[in-house]
């Protein structure tokens, strides 16, 4: 019985793992086409191209897996996966409804997640070095500098939530949350969302694969189903990204009959960021590097600061 | 008064208008598309009008009008008169590979014999079929569409003008006549 609620568990996860990055990209497709005037794809599957990234996934596969004769062999092959499989775990660990409705209930949740999330930034450093391509460094070491200015606003928010509900398991900071957290913590959902982006390389934190200077960053010389595993990667991180940011700043399944419901409003909260994302990526234009840097430094990191210090007084007067 | 930020919120905003608004994309091969009028597809032949004078294939610009002829001797209609002779077309041809679709030669036609169609679906894959000879270039004649009609304020084509002005010529000289004729009774009394 155990056993079989384990397996349970790990098999809906991979679902969710392998259906809502697409269900996103294309979300994005067709999202990004229609605030662009345009109508995106319109024929693959029939309806409204709702088959598009099925189609691109085929392709994908049927190309041929080419690793470049200077490349470091095995860390080329295996950066795809390195960067990819932290989402899994992380998915794994985040809390869809109440009552044990999670993957794994992990009692340092919060600390686990941010810390795996980290590890995906080592498979794209692996693929920029291990390519020998002059841009694929260039892209991973931008890749590594946003990791180091953006990781810290990002965990400064988070612990700004775990000390307002006194644990660092997630269920438990849903348990705890109220209403008002919403506006006591609105400035370290807009840090956290903001560097969680940064941290994915979406537009316009996108510098690490700016394609117009550095081709594709650290994915220039990858083809076929790892290039594949690459974007998937990117798409499941918006996914982990709007889970925890509704998680943490939006009350997760908390909506009216939350008993039932309670999964609804979960995945609501975050395709509804998820949303935003795609929103933000049509809008702005991209960040350059100095830039990059210096709105996390003198921008997002005072910001999480500022919050943490609110989150301590207001903590106090409640008690 | 100017907040930090109103730019970005303003960028938002115009991403998510443009969402709601219906898209621009022509769905072409699915929806034919609206052509406006005098639309510039095909150049169709009226051969019944053509008499071979040569006008169009002499001020085609890139000379892609191949035209071929020969003269027919009609006997004499009259016993006294002398036999006619008529121009018979034996080829009329476009290259359309080489037509830059100036519409001179329609311009130039004095015999209305051809006729700009809207049709423009005719590619082909090898450059040689864009030939198209006189019975390809009858056909087109049956999408030529009615010439559109004329704004509401524009002046009358110069037929109907020239006729008007001979009509009110010949009702004013009329009037006047009527008018003379009175005035003479008038006279009378």
């Amino acid at each position: 019985m155990n056993l079989l609620d384990t397996v349970l568990r790990c098999v809906a996860t991979l679902v969710v793992f392998l259906v809502f990055p697409l269900v996103i990209g294309q979300t994005e497709h067709k999202v990004m086409a229609h605030m662009q005037g345009r109508l995106g794809p319109m024929y693959a599957g029939g309806f409204h191209g709702w088959a598009q990234l099925v189609a691109d996934g085929v392709k994908f596969a049927q190309k041929e897996d080419i690793v470049p004769a200077g490349a470091d062999r095995r860390i080329f092959q295996l950066a795809p996966a390195v960067s990819l499989l932290p989402y899994l775990f992380v998915l794994l660990a985040i809390p869809v409804g109440p009552n044990g409705f999670v993957g794994q209930a992990v009692d340092a949740g919060l600390f686990f997640v941010l810390a795996v999330m980290g590890v995906g930034v080592i498979g794209k450093l692996m693929a920029g070095w291990a390519s020998a391509n002059k841009f694929s460094l260039l892209g991973a070491l931008r890749t590594a500098a946003q990791l180091m200015s953006y990781e810290l606003p990002m965990v400064l928010a988070a612990a700004s939530v775990a000390m307002a509900a006194g644990t660092l398991s997630l269920p438990g900071i849903l348990d705890a949350w109220e209403w008002y957290w919403l506006p006591w913590q609105i400035i370290g959902a807009f840090v956290f969302f903001t560097a969680g982006l940064a941290e994915l390389q979406r537009p316009p934190f996108d510098m690490p694969i700016a394609d117009s200077e550095i081709i594709f960053g650290a994915y220039t010389e990858y083809t076929g189903l790892r290039f594949a595993l690459f974007l998937l990667s990117e798409y499941v991180g918006i996914l982990v990204v709007s889970a925890l940011t509704a998680v943490l700043f939006l009350g997760g399944w908390h909506g009216p009959m939350s008993d039932q419901l309670g999964w609804l409003w979960m995945i609501l909260k975050t395709f509804g960021l998820a949303f935003v994302v795609i929103w933000l990526r049509v809008t702005y234009p991209r960040l350059r590097e100095d830039q990059l840097m210096r709105f996390a430094w003198t921008g997002l990191i005072p910001l999480a600061l500022v919050q943490l210090a609110l989150t301590g007084i207001i903590k106090v007067a409640i008690s | 008064m100017s907040f930090p930020g109103v730019g970005l919120a303003k960028g938002l905003a115009v991403t998510l208008r443009t969402m709601t608004k219906k898209s621009v994309t022509a769905q072409y091969p699915d929806v034919q598309p609206v052509l406006p009028p005098r639309s510039r597809g095909v150049i169709a032949l009226l051969e019944e009008n053509c008499t071979v004078c040569m006008l169009c294939a002499r001020e085609c610009p890139d000379w892609c009008i191949y035209i071929d002829s020969h003269k027919e001797t009609l006997p004499a209609a009259e016993p006294n008169a002398r036999a006619r002779t008529r121009n018979v077309l034996d080829r009329f041809a476009i290259d359309f590979s080489l037509c830059m679709y100036c519409g001179i030669c329609i311009e130039v036609c004095p015999f209305d014999a051809l006729f700009w169609s809207p049709e423009f679906e005719y590619a082909e894959t090898d450059i040689h079929e864009l030939t198209h000879e006189r019975d390809k270039l009858r056909e087109w004649m049956w999408t030529v569409p009615a010439p559109p009609a004329l704004d509401p304020a524009a002046e009358d084509p110069k037929e109907i003008a020239t006729a008007r002005k001979a009509a009110d010529k010949l009702a004013a000289a009329a009037a006047a006549a009527v008018a003379s004729a009175t005035e003479e009774k008038g006279d009378d009394a």
